[in-house]
C-alpha cells in the first residue's frame, strides 16, 4: 500500500531510539563484576542519549501535513513513521511511528529510566549486582518504548510481552523478603492478560486481514459483533496492567517487594502500557465495541477510584499506600477513557502522564524513607519533618501532588476526568462524575493521615537514627520529576496540544 | 508601570516570592537566611501592595489574559478554554488592596511573633504563597484558574495551621481543616464543572452570560454553596474554623481577615448574576447565613479562649455577609468584608499581642492587663466596638447597610422570597445584641479587674506558638515596635472606614446606596445598648467571675459550638472509616482470595493429575483399555457418517 513508503532517512530516528538502550543492555550487561560501578555509569549514558533521543520527535510534528499529499488521508498521523516488512508470512511489519498521544509518554519512560540509572549509581539494593539491574532496566526501557512506538498490533503485542520478564527479574532479584511469591504473582497475572490480548490481537488481525495501526484506526474494517469481542478481550488484557479494580492485587503485592527504581519504573510507565493501549488499540481499533463497554467500564472506574482510596485509609506500609492509590488514581484515567470523549481522553492523557511524574517521586521518596528508617510501616514513622525536614518538605509536596492540588500536575487529569464526565451528560455519567469527585476528597483524606502520621508529631527512634541529608544523586533524581510536576501543573499544554485532532479521529469522529 | 501589566502581576508576585521563598533550606539557618526569607516575604507583599495602589490610582476597568490549555473541541463537543486572566474593576481592586494590606502586617508582624521559630523560612514563603493564591481568586476572570487559586489556599492553610510543632492538637486541626473544606469542595469544583459545560468556556464573562436551564442552574449553584459553605466557614461546614486556632495568632489574622474566609463570599458576589436568575439558590444561602449568624454568636459567648472567641466571631461576621448577598446587597457584603478585613485583622494582631505577653490563651487567666498594654487594649476597644457596631466605627457603617438590605428584603421586590428576608433580618438583628455582649465580656475578663495569670495554684500549664523555651515576663507589656506598628496601622480603617461610605468615589464604585440613618437604626442600637449593658452589669455585680456563667446551663452546649463536631463525626467520619474497613476486608478477603485461589486451585487440580498418572498397573490397564474403546467408538462413528 501506498502509506509504506516514507521510511526516509530520519524515520531511522524512531529505530535508533529503541536500539540504543538494547545496545546499552548488552554492553553493561557484558562488563565484568570488578568494573560494576562504571558499567552502571555507562548505563546512564546510555539513558542519557536515549532520553535526547526520545525529546527529538518533536521536532519533526510539522511534517505530519505532509500526509495530504496522499490521496486517502488515514485517520492516525505519526509525526514520524518507520514501516519496514519483517515477517510478511505473518503479516508482520515493523511499522513504528510517534504522535502528540504517544509522544508525552515516550518522553516520560526516557527520562524516568535515566533518572532511574542514575539513581542506581549511588544506591543498589544489596541483594544482586547493580550493572545487571541497570541492564534490566534499559531492557525494560526497550520494552515500554516499543510498545508505546508500535502501529502494527503484532509488534505492539511482541513489546508489550519483552517487558514481562524484566521485570520479574528485577522483582525477584532485588526484591524484600517476600519477593519470590509477588514476582511469580506479577508474572502469571500479567501472562494471563497477555493470552488474551494475543487472542484479540490475532482476531482483528485475522478478520481486518492486516495488523496495521493506521489503517484500523478510527474506522476499522470490523463487523460490531467482533469489535464488542475484541474489545472485551482487550479491555481485560490492559485493565490487568492498568491495574483496573478488581483485577488490581498484583499491584500492592509486587510494590511492596519491587526495589526502589523498580516500584517506580512500574508505577512511572509500567502502568502507563494498559492506559495507553485501552486509548490507541481499544478505542482505535474497536470503536464500537468501545461505545458498547462504555457504562461498565465508566462503572468499574468509580469503582476503582472509591475502593482505591478507602483501601488506602486503612493500609499502614507506604510502599502498599501508594501502590493502592495508583489504583485509585488509574480509575481517574480510565473515567476520562469511558467517557469517549475528547475532553476525556485528553483528560486521561494528562492523567497518564502525571501520575507518571508523581508516583515515580512518591516511590522514590518512600523507597529512600525505607531505606534509610529500615522500616514500611507508618505506625513506626513519625516526625520526619524534625529529623528530615527537606524530604519532609518533598513527601508534603509529592503527596499534596498526588492529591490533586490545582496548579501541580495531578489537577487537570483528575478535575477534566470529571468534567468529561459531566459534558457526557445523563443520569449516569453525573452519578459517576459526583462518585469520582467524592474520591478525590477521600484521597485528600489518605494523603493527609499519611502526612499527619509520617512527617508531624516527635520523631521515633528509628526516624532519629536516620541520615537527613539529601545525597547529589538523589537530588538529580528528584529535582527533574519535582520541576515538571510543577511546569506540567501551570502549562498542561506542553502535553495536550495538538492531541485534539488525533484524539477526535481514534474516537472515529470525522468518519 | 502600565496597568495591563500591574493587573497580572499582582497575584504572580506574592506566588513568586512564595516558590522562591520555599526553595529555601529549612531547619535553623541562622540570622542570614532568616532575613532573606523575611525580606523575601515582605517584599512579595509590599509590591502586591504597590500593584493594587497602582491599579487603585488609575481606577480603569479591564480584562487581559492569555490562554493556558484548551480541552475537547471538534467535532460535536464545546472547546472548553482555560486561561490565567485578570479581569480588574474597582471592587477587585478594593478586595486586593485589603488583602495586600493585611498581608503586609502580618508579614511584618511575623518577624517579631516568630523570632525564635527555626522554621520561620518556610512559614513567610506559605505566607505569600498564600496571599498569592487569594489574589488569584480575587482577579481570576477564569472559573478553573480561579478554582486553582481556592485550592492553593487549602494547601497553604493546612501548612500553616499545622505549622507549631509543640501543640500536639495541631497536626490533626489542620488536616480538618484541609479535609471540612475539601468536603465542600467536592461540589464546587462539580458546580463548576456543570458551568463551564453548559456555557462551553471556562471564562467567567461567557459562563455569566449562558442562558442556562433554571433547574441545572439552581443545580450548580446549590453544588458551588458547598464550597462556599467549605471556605468560608458557614453552617454546616464551619466546624473546622475553632479548631484551626491552633495555628501561629499571625496566620489566623491571615485566614480571617483577608484570605480563605472571604474566598466564598467573594465567589459568590463574582456569580451574583447567576444567583439573581434562582431564588431558590438564594433561599438556601439565607437559611444558611441567618443559622450561621446566630451559631457563631452563641458559640462566641462561652468561650474561654481568647481566639476561639474570635473565631467564632468571625462564622457570624461572615454570616452577614452571605446574608447580605441573599437578601440581595451585594455591594453591603463586600463593604462588610472590607470593614471585618481590617477590625479582625486588627483584633486577631492584638490578641496575639496579649498572648505574646501573657502566654496563654485563657481569658480566666488574664485580666487587668489594661494598665500594662496601653496600645493593645485601645486596639481592643477599638476593633471589639466596630466588631459589635458601635458608631462611627467601620463595623457600625458596613452592619447597617446589611440590616438595612435585609428590611428592604421583607417588603419584597427581591429575587430572594419574602420568608427569607424576615429570616435573615430577625437573626442579624438578635445577633447584634449577642455580639455587643461577648464583645464586652472579652474586653472586660481580659483588660479590667485583676491580673489572674498565677490563678490560685499558680501557672502549672502554658500554651504558646513555643511553650517549650517560652519565658512569661515578669509584667506584661506592649509587644515590641514591629508587632505595635501594624496594630496603630489597622486601627485606622478599622476606625474610620465606615465613613467611607459618604466618599461618593468609593460608594458608588460599589454600588452602596447611599447612607441613611434613619429612625430604623434605633432598633439595633438598643439591642447593642442592652447586649453590652447586660455583660457590663453581671461583671460589676459578681466581680472576677466569667460573666458566661449566667448563660447556666446552655453555657456548656454554646462552648462545644452545639456539638456539631459530634454529629459531623458521627454522620461522616466513622461511616467513611467503617466502609474503608469493609471494602479493605473485601478487597483481601474477595478479590485477592479470588485470585490467590485460582492460583492454588490450579496447582491441585495439577497434582491431581499428577496422581491420576501415577496409578498403579491394574487401573492403569483399565483406563488404557477405556481409552481405545472410546477412540474406536469414535471412528467407528466417524466412517459410518
Amino acid at each position: 500500500m501506498t502509506l509504506t513508503t516514507t521510511a526516509d532517512s530520519w524515520s531511522f530516528l524512531l529505530a535508533v531510539i529503541l536500539g540504543v538502550p538494547a545496545l546499552g543492555a548488552v554492553v553493561v550487561a557484558l562488563l565484568p563484576a570488578s568494573r560494576d560501578r562504571q558499567a552502571r555509569i555507562v548505563a546512564t549514558v546510555f539513558a542519557a542519549v536515549t532520553f535526547l533521543l526520545t525529546i527529538a520527535p518533536v521536532f519533526f510534528r510539522d511534517r505530519a501535513g505532509g500526509w495530504s499529499a496522499f490521496g486517502d488521508v488515514p485517520q492516525l498521523i505519526p509525526w514520524v513513521n518507520l514501516d519496514l516488512p519483517w515477517v510478511p508470512a505473518l503479516g508482520l511489519d515493523f511499522h513504528l511511528g510517534v504522535d502528540a498521544v504517544s509522544y508525552p509518554l515516550i518522553v516520560l519512560t526516557g527520562l524516568l529510566t535515566l533518572l532511574c540509572c542514575a539513581y542506581t549509581v549511588k544506591k543498589v539494593p544489596e541483594a544482586g549486582a547493580g550493572r545487571t539491574l541497570a541492564a534490566l532496566l534499559l531492557v525494560l526501557e526497550v520494552g515500554v518504548l516499543g510498545t508505546f512506538l508500535a502501529l502494527d498490533l503484532i509488534l505492539f503485542f511482541v513489546f508489550f510481552e519483552v517487558v514481562l520478564l524484566p521485570m520479574f527479574a528485577v522483582i525477584a532479584g532485588w526484591g524484600g523478603p517476600d519477593r519470590r511469591r509477588a514476582a511469580r504473582k506479577f508474572v502469571l497475572y500479567t501472562l494471563a492478560g497477555s493470552v488474551l490480548l494475543l487472542l484479540g490481537v490475532i482476531i482483528v488481525v485475522s478478520r481486518a486481514g492486516t495488523g496495521d495501526l493506521i489503517v484500523l484506526t478510527g474506522s476499522p474494517p470490523l463487523s460490531r459483533g467482533t469489535q464488542c469481542l475484541v474489545f472485551a478481550l482487550l479491555a481485560v488484557a490492559f485493565a490487568v496492567k492498568a491495574p483496573l479494580w478488581p483485577l488490581h492485587t498484583w499491584l500492592p503485592d509486587a510494590h511492596t517487594e519491587a526495589p526502589t527504581v523498580g516500584s517506580v519504573i512500574l508505577a512511572g510507565v509500567l502502568l502507563k502500557m494498559g492506559t495507553y493501549g485501552l486509548i490507541r488499540v481499544g478505542v482505535g481499533v474497536a470503536p464500537d465495541g468501545a461505545a458498547w463497554a462504555a457504562p461498565v467500564l465508566g462503572v468499574l472506574a468509580v469503582v476503582a477510584i472509591l475502593a482505591g482510596s478507602l483501601i488506602c485509609l486503612r493500609q499502614r506500609e507506604l510502599k502498599r499506600l501508594i501502590a493502592y492509590s495508583s489504583v485509585g488514581h488509574m480509575g481517574f484515567v480510565l473515567l476520562g477513557i469511558a467517557t469517549l470523549t475528547v475532553t476525556g481522553i485528553q483528560a486521561a492523557l494528562i492523567g497518564n502522564v502525571a501520575h507518571g511524574l508523581i508516583t515515580g517521586l512518591l516511590f522514590f521518596l518512600v523507597g529512600t524513607i525505607k531505606d534509610r528508617t529500615g522500616t514500611g510501616s507508618i505506625d513506626q514513622l513519625s516526625g520526619l519533618r524534625e529529623q528530615a525536614p527537606r524530604l519532609a518538605g518533598l513527601l508534603g509536596f509529592a503527596a499534596v501532588a498526588s492529591l490533586g492540588l490545582p496548579g501541580l500536575a495531578g489537577f487537570w487529569g483528575e478535575a477534566f476526568a470529571v468534567v468529561a464526565a459531566v459534558q457526557a451528560g445523563g443520569p449516569f455519567w453525573l452519578t459517576c462524575a459526583a462518585l469520582a469527585a467524592v474520591g478525590g476528597a477521600l484521597t485528600a483524606a489518605y494523603f493527609l493521615r499519611l502526612l499527619r502520621r509520617v512527617t508531624h508529631g516527635p520523631a521515633t527512634p528509628v526516624v532519629r537514627a536516620m541520615r537527613p541529608s539529601i545525597a547529589a544523586a538523589e537530588w538529580f533524581a528528584w529535582a527533574p520529576l519535582v520541576l515538571l510536576t510543577l511546569v506540567v501543573g501551570l502549562a498542561p499544554a506542553l502535553i495536550l496540544s495538538g492531541t485534539a485532532l488525533p484524539i477526535v479521529d481514534l474516537l472515529g469522529g470525522s468518519r | 508601570m502600565s496597568v495591563d501589566v500591574a493587573g497580572p502581576l499582582l497575584p504572580l508576585v506574592p506566588l513568586l516570592a512564595g516558590l522562591l521563598g520555599l526553595l529555601l533550606a529549612p531547619g535553623d539557618g541562622g540570622r542570614a537566611r532568616r532575613r532573606l526569607a523575611a525580606g523575601l516575604g515582605v517584599a512579595g507583599a509590599a509590591l502586591a501592595l504597590l500593584l493594587s495602589l497602582r491599579l487603585l490610582w488609575d481606577g480603569a476597568s479591564f480584562e487581559t489574559g492569555l490562554e493556558i490549555v484548551s480541552f475537547g473541541g471538534l467535532p460535536d463537543e464545546s472547546l472548553i478554554t482555560v486561561g490565567f486572566g485578570v479581569a480588574i474593576n474597582p471592587a477587585v481592586v478594593y478586595v486586593a488592596l485589603a488583602v495586600s494590606l493585611v498581608a503586609l502586617l502580618v508579614q511584618i508582624y511575623s518577624i517579631t511573633y516568630l523570632h525564635d521559630d527555626p522554621r520561620y523560612a518556610p512559614y513567610a514563603a506559605q505566607v505569600s504563597l498564600f496571599t498569592g493564591a487569594m489574589l488569584l481568586v480575587v482577579t481570576s476572570n477564569d472559573l478553573i484558574v480561579l478554582l486553582i487559586g481556592w485550592e492553593v489556599m487549602g494547601a497553604c492553610s493546612y501548612l500553616l495551621i499545622g505549622h507549631d510543632r509543640r501543640l500536639p492538637e495541631a497536626p490533626a486541626a489542620a488536616v480538618k481543616a484541609f479535609l471540612v473544606t475539601r468536603v465542600g469542595d467536592v461540589g464546587f469544583l462539580l458546580g463548576i464543572a456543570v458551568l463551564v459545560v453548559e456555557a462551553g468556556d471556562a471564562h467567567l464573562d461567557v459562563v455569566l452570560n449562558s442562558p442556562y436551564d433554571p433547574a441545572t442552574l439552581t443545580a450548580a449553584l446549590l453544588l458551588i454553596l458547598a464550597g462556599v459553605a467549605g471556605k468560608s466557614a458557614q453552617f454546616p461546614l464551619h466546624t473546622w474554623l475553632p479548631d484551626a486556632m491552633a495555628g501561629p495568632t499571625p496566620i489566623s489574622a491571615l485566614i480571617h481577615a483577608a484570605t480563605m474566609v472571604a474566598a466564598g463570599v467573594w465567589v459568590v458576589f463574582r456569580l451574583y448574576p447567576l444567583f439573581t436568575r434562582s431564588p431558590v439558590a438564594l433561599a438556601v444561602l439565607a437559611v444558611l447565613a441567618a443559622i450561621t449568624i446566630l451559631l457563631g454568636a452563641l458559640a462566641a459567648t462561652a468561650q474561654d479562649d481568647l481566639k476561639r472567641v474570635l473565631a467564632w466571631s468571625t462564622v457570624s461576621q461572615i454570616g452577614y455577609m452571605t446574608a447580605a448577598l441573599a437578601v440581595g446587597s451585594p455591594a453591603a457584603a463586600l463593604f462588610h468584608l472590607l470593614t471585618h478585613a481590617a477590625f479582625k485583622a486588627l483584633l486577631f494582631l492584638a490578641a496575639g499581642a496579649v498572648i505574646h505577653a501573657v502566654g496563654t490563651n485563657l481569658l480566666s487567666r488574664m485580666g487587668g492587663l489594661r494598665a500594662h498594654m496601653p496600645v493593645t487594649f485601645w486596639s481592643f476597644v477599638i476593633g471589639l466596638g466596630a466588631l459589635a457596631g458601635l458608631p462611627p466605627l467601620a463595623g457600625f457603617w458596613s452592619k447597617e447597610t446589611v440590616l438595612t438590605a435585609a428590611a428592604h428584603a421583607t417588603e419584597g421586590g427581591e429575587p430572594v422570597p419574602v420568608w427569607a428576608g424576615w429570616v435573615v433580618w430577625l437573626a442579624a438583628l438578635f445577633a447584634v445584641g449577642i455580639t455587643a455582649w461577648y464583645a464586652t465580656r472579652l474586653l472586660l475578663r481580659a483588660f479590667f479587674g485583676a491580673y489572674r495569670a498565677h490563678g490560685p495554684a499558680g501557672p502549672d500549664w502554658e500554651v504558646g506558638f513555643d511553650d517549650g523555651r517560652y519565658q512569661v515576663p515578669a509584667a506584661p507589656h506592649d509587644p515590641p515596635a514591629p508587632m505595635r506598628l501594624p496594630l496603630i496601622v489597622l486601627a485606622v480603617p478599622s476606625a474610620l472606614l465606615g465613613l467611607a461610605a459618604y466618599a461618593p468615589g468609593f460608594r458608588t464604585s460599589l454600588e452602596l446606596e447611599d447612607p441613611h440613618l434613619g429612625v430604623a437604626v434605633a432598633l439595633p442600637m438598643l439591642l447593642l445598648v442592652a447586649g453590652a449593658g447586660f455583660a457590663w452589669w453581671i461583671w460589676w455585680a459578681v466581680p472576677g467571675v466569667d460573666p458566661a456563667l449566667a448563660l447556666g446551663r446552655a453555657r456548656p452546649l454554646f462552648a462545644a459550638g452545639f456539638h456539631l463536631d459530634a454529629v459531623q463525626h458521627r454522620l461522616v467520619v466513622t461511616p467513611v472509616r467503617s466502609l474503608a474497613r469493609w471494602v479493605t476486608a473485601g478487597d483481601e478477603r474477595v478479590v485477592d482470595a479470588a485470585v490467590t485461589g485460582a492460583g492454588t486451585g490450579t496447582r491441585s487440580l495439577g497434582g491431581h493429575f499428577a496422581d491420576v498418572h501415577r496409578v498403579a498397573l491394574p487401573g492403569a490397564v483399565v483406563l488404557v483399555c477405556l481409552g481405545a474403546l472410546v477412540l474406536g467408538v469414535v471412528a467407528w462413528l466417524g466412517v459410518a457418517a
